[in-house]
């Protein structure tokens, strides 16, 4: 398995603001400006779309009772697999289109839209 | 109520079609005899005439699948418990099974535990032999590396392979490995390469059957419950007359004849997962009202007989009076 040093695997739940389901959404969490969530939830990421800018962290958290396992299409980044209520945090450090998807269930698909400050 | 499928290539009476489709969901099952490439089915509550065919069989196996060993979330706090009473189910067949495949998601996150507890309850099944394909929940690390070193037939090869008994020609293929972004299961370029190679040499009247776990017919694609390149795998074997493709995943009973090519997909031993596309939901484990999760559970009993070219398949129930629903 590969790990970048950029990740960090949170286990504990995350209390952060939940981004709205659907769609584009650029919303800061409200502890920290430059951290987002993606939930994983129903087998779908939420939002599939996410606007942010370089430096910013994204934490993906798996609500499912099936685990997930995150990859980007390149393998810029790759999680563990996520068991239910387990988190993966990657920080983005160039700008980008990163498009990713689940390994198990590769129907589930979404992007991180990296841009410069 | 299930449907009752009568289907037939050679012209014996029996109805009649190109293709067919039958799903039978959530606490039923399937029976189904092939003959010579000609597929007859009926419910098993026509035990009699059930009876007397089963007793005709050269030679039985069984299929279980998605065992999930590890999942403890509220659909099924203990599939330890319902896969010891699948094993129970096989062991209490009135002939014990020539041997038993495992469809895959023998494990829920490829734990080297989880592994270890299915063995052992599975070492307690009454057959000679136990042969295996992955799925996805089984190469969570995207290798393979545990259950390759636990149930590869030959470590040495590929994971795939093929074997023959009793005149028929069995293939166990992989499709859950290398998956790509939006798409399905994947037997990939050189799976297929051997495949050809590997029919190349049985003749089109042996009876074929083909098992892997995620379906090789496109059940839902919106879910994922299908193989991208099956399409390529199922030409080679369009010449044969009597294909059986036995499938997992998807936790439910689903039969589909198409040709002289009769795809089926078995229950869990673990969880049941909704009929695909039920509105609001999504493709994972199904909590149900207590006292219904064992009917909604099973195993997958296949019996050949050799001269009448018959093939059945008989799904049953782990409830306590298993029920049973045939195509023969």
């Amino acid at each position: 398995m590969k790990f970048t040093g950029k990740c960090v695997i949170l286990i504990l739940a995350v209390s952060l603001t939940i981004a709205s389901a659907g769609g584009t959404d650029t919303r800061a969490l409200t502890s920290d400006p430059a951290s987002y969530l993606v939930n994983i939830k129903d087998f779908t990421f939420s939002p599939p779309t996410l606007v942010i800018s370089v430096g910013s962290k994204v934490t993906w958290k798996n609500q499912d009772d099936e685990p997930h396992r995150i990859a980007e299409t390149n393998r810029a980044f790759t999680s563990p697999p996520l068991d239910t209520g387990e988190a993966f945090a990657y920080e983005f450090k160039t700008a980008g289109n990163y498009k990713y998807f689940c390994t198990l269930h590769p129907h589930m698909t979404g992007e991180i839209i990296v841009e410069s400050k | 109520m299930p449907r009752k499928i009568l289907y037939d290539h050679n012209h014996d009476g029996i109805d009649r079609r190109g293709f067919l489709e039958c799903m039978a969901w959530a606490g039923t099952g399937a029976l189904c005899t092939l003959s010579g490439g000609a597929l007859k089915s009926y419910a098993l509550s026509d035990v009699g005439r059930l009876t007397e065919d089963l007793a005709k069989a050269d030679f039985s196996f069984v299929q279980l699948s998605d065992s999930h060993i590890g999942f403890s979330k509220p659909a099924n706090p203990d599939v330890s418990a319902t896969l010891q009473a699948a094993i129970d189910k096989v062991n209490a067949l009135p002939t014990p099974p020539s041997f038993v495949l495992h469809t895959g998601d023998i494990t829920q996150l490829s734990k080297p535990e989880e592994f270890d507890t299915a063995a052992q309850l599975l070492k307690g099944l009454k057959t000679d032999q136990i042969f295996f394909v992955p799925g996805e929940h089984d190469v969570l690390d995207g290798t393979g590396k545990l259950y390759r070193e636990r149930h590869a037939r030959n470590p040495t090869d590929q994971d795939w392979y093929g074997f023959d008994f009793k005149g028929v020609h069995f293939v166990g293929l992989v499709n859950v490995l290398n998956l790509t972004a939006g798409g399905l299961g994947n037997l990939g370029p050189e799976q297929l390469r051997w495949l050809e190679q590997d029919l190349r040499n049985v003749s089109s009247s042996t009876p074929i059957v083909v098992f892997a776990h995620i379906p090789l017919w496109s059940v839902y694609p919106a879910w994922g419950w299908g193989t991208d390149d099956s399409a390529q795998a199922l030409s080679y074997l369009q010449r044969f007359g009597s294909v059986t493709v036995l499938n997992g995943h998807i936790h439910q009973t689903m039969l589909k004849v198409e040709g002289h090519i009769t795809f089926h997909t078995a229950t869990s031993t673990a969880f049941p997962q909704p009929p695909p596309g039920m509105p609001g939901a999504s493709p994972g484990p199904l909590t149900v009202a207590a006292g219904q999760l064992r009917g909604l559970l099973g195993i997958t009993q296949v019996n050949i007989v050799r001269g009448q070219h018959a093939l059945a398949i008989t799904d049953s129930t782990l409830a306590e009076n298993g029920s049973m629903e045939g195509h023969l």
